[in-house]
């Protein structure tokens, strides 16, 4: 019995130390007073000014539109790679799979100043496509590292049955392999969607003069002071995917019943 | 047989060209500018540049930080993973979520978030002088940054440790525990050597971040910290000497490259992934 609530009490500080930091957010975002310092008193003040501040929601659109973009982008490429590795033999198998872990494992800051080198000596112009292009490169390691577990689990017996059965190879894949490996390329695109948002560091050294993330923008803001509409936008950002995700992890169990 | 050859050609060709152009290229682009001088004459200065007492500096606190912030990373996940990975639920997305959930509040936010936490009359503060304890007074000291790379990086590591316990067969365990092991020898004899290639994929994802950061030392240690990652940025964002910024990036690498091999050695199907 001890040991359960010790263990219990384990989980929970450990919770309180990855969530305090967002409860200060959302917190701050109800804050009247424009400092972080003090408290000033309940508003909603910041919600509306945050949908009147042109330059918060471009870069809210900016990010969204990078991650959608580039997260769908690494999921094609990412798959038919998954195909193709698959068939390899062992060696060259190898060889992909240490080439894809490349940009996992190394720092963040020298896929950065690596790919910006690149685009500096290609004289490619510092933009959204520069940041698009860099996105998709680390999107595309986590939707194989998702899509190629599932690749495994796959009998090849199954597609080849349908084609003798005289389905076209394109028919026999999206009818017998695609829906198995469904759940790893929903995995893939989620998790792609979730590090392009989340990334400061790669953005920051591929991005243009004026083209700005909601990482980028913050960071300039950090010397400024962050202004309190970027919690409200935050807030209003952690709450809807928690929603969604509440949604999905309740509707399979509803199935089930 | 031929048609299926080339299917496969054409298959893995959008991504071999994508990974050539955007994966090694770069890289080779680095250790171009990291060997060469303004001229284009080969050199090693700027990697011998580490030597330099400022440089140096930069590398060990960075080491420092890292290292300690990795042990704390393992001692703390370890546990975790263990009670989450004994819990039997079998929601396996669901602990999956819960770490990757704080990703969706910005990063830099979030470690902002701690200053606030931390400051001389922040929220931490606040609470400890109510119950007559003493402040902390850690915020713009190595102790914040450790704090903040914990925070950031932990996830990484109770994933990858969580992921490789529950791929253990029970059957193994109960088995040590018919032939008379205790508690302590079962977990020291099976459970944490079959775990080794979990910690060691955790230890790569902690460290590596951690040893080249420089978000975290400009956000909470005030600046006056400087570590390897915030001069690599310096030398590109604003001194603008890039073949100095890439030599120093290929020291980086050194080390990446050596946290690879020793994850390889013990590590050789990749089981300890992390996700």
């Amino acid at each position: 019995m001890i040991k359960i609530t010790a263990k219990k009490i384990y989980i929970f500080l450990i919770f309180v130390f990855l969530y305090a930091p967002i409860a200060t957010l959302m917190a701050l975002s109800f804050n009247a007073s424009r400092t972080r310092a003090k408290w000033g008193g309940f508003t909603l003040k910041w919600y509306v000014s945050l949908f009147e501040n042109r330059e918060i929601m471009q870069a809210l659109w900016n990010t969204l539109f990078i991650a959608l973009l580039s997260s769908l982008t690494a999921v094609i490429i990412g798959t038919v790679a998954c195909i193709a590795i698959q068939k390899m033999g062992k060696r060259k198998r190898a060889l992909m799979m240490g080439i894809t872990n490349i940009p996992m494992l190394n720092a963040d800051i020298v896929t950065g100043i690596s790919l910006m080198l690149l685009f500096i000596s290609f004289g490619i112009k510092f933009g959204m496509g520069t940041i698009l292009l860099a996105h998709i490169t680390f999107n595309i390691p986590y939707v194989i590292l998702c899509v190629m577990p599932r690749m495994k689990q796959i009998n090849p017996s199954t597609y080849e049955a349908a084609l003798d059965l005289g389905a076209s190879p394109a028919h026999a894949f999206f009818k017998v392999v695609f829906p198995d490996l469904f759940p790893g390329v929903l995995s893939g695109f989620l998790m792609a969607f979730t590090m392009s948002l989340d990334d400061f560091i790669i953005t920051h050294f591929t991005k243009g003069a004026g083209v700005d993330t909601l990482s980028t923008k913050i960071y300039t803001e950090v010397k400024k002071g962050i202004k309190p509409e970027m919690y409200a936008l935050s807030t209003i950002i952690f709450v809807t995917v928690l929603l969604l995700l509440l949604l999905i992890n309740k509707a399979p169990k509803e199935k089930i019943k | 047989m031929k048609n299926n050859r080339l299917m496969g050609k054409l298959f893995s060709s959008p991504y071999i060209v994508w990974a050539v152009i955007f994966i090694l290229v770069p890289l080779g682009m680095v250790f171009y500018y990291g060997l060469t001088d303004k001229t284009g004459a080969f050199t090693l200065e700027n990697v011998t540049a580490i030597m330099t007492a400022e440089h140096a500096k930069a590398l060990w606190i960075s080491l420092g930080l890292s290292l300690i912030s990795t042990v704390i990373c393992f001692f703390l996940a370890y546990p975790l993973a263990m009670i989450l990975a004994n819990m039997n639920v079998n929601q396996h997305s669901f602990i999956v979520l819960i770490f990757i959930l704080p990703m969706w509040m910005n990063f830099l936010l979030r470690t902002l978030a701690w200053q606030t936490l931390l400051e001389k009359t922040g929220v931490i503060n606040s609470i400890l002088s109510f119950l007559h304890l003493p402040v902390l007074n850690i915020i713009n000291t190595p102790y914040a940054i450790i704090l903040g790379m914990v925070y950031n990086f932990l996830p990484f590591m109770v994933l990858p440790i969580y992921n490789s316990l529950v791929k253990i067969d029970a059957n193994v365990v109960n088995a040590a525990k018919d032939l008379g092991a205790n508690s302590i020898q079962t977990f020291f004899k099976i459970t944490l050597p079959l775990s080794i290639p979990g910690i060691i994929s955790g230890i790569t994802m902690v460290f590596i971040p951690a040893l080249t950061t420089f978000v975290i030392s400009k956000l909470l240690g005030g600046s006056k910290i400087l570590l390897i990652g915030n001069v690599i940025e310096e030398e590109f964002t604003q001194a603008g000497n890039w073949h100095l910024g890439s030599g120093l990036s290929i020291v980086l690498m050194i080390f990446i490259i050596i946290n690879m091999a020793v994850s390889a050695i013990f590590d050789k199907d990749g089981e300890g992934s992390f996700l």
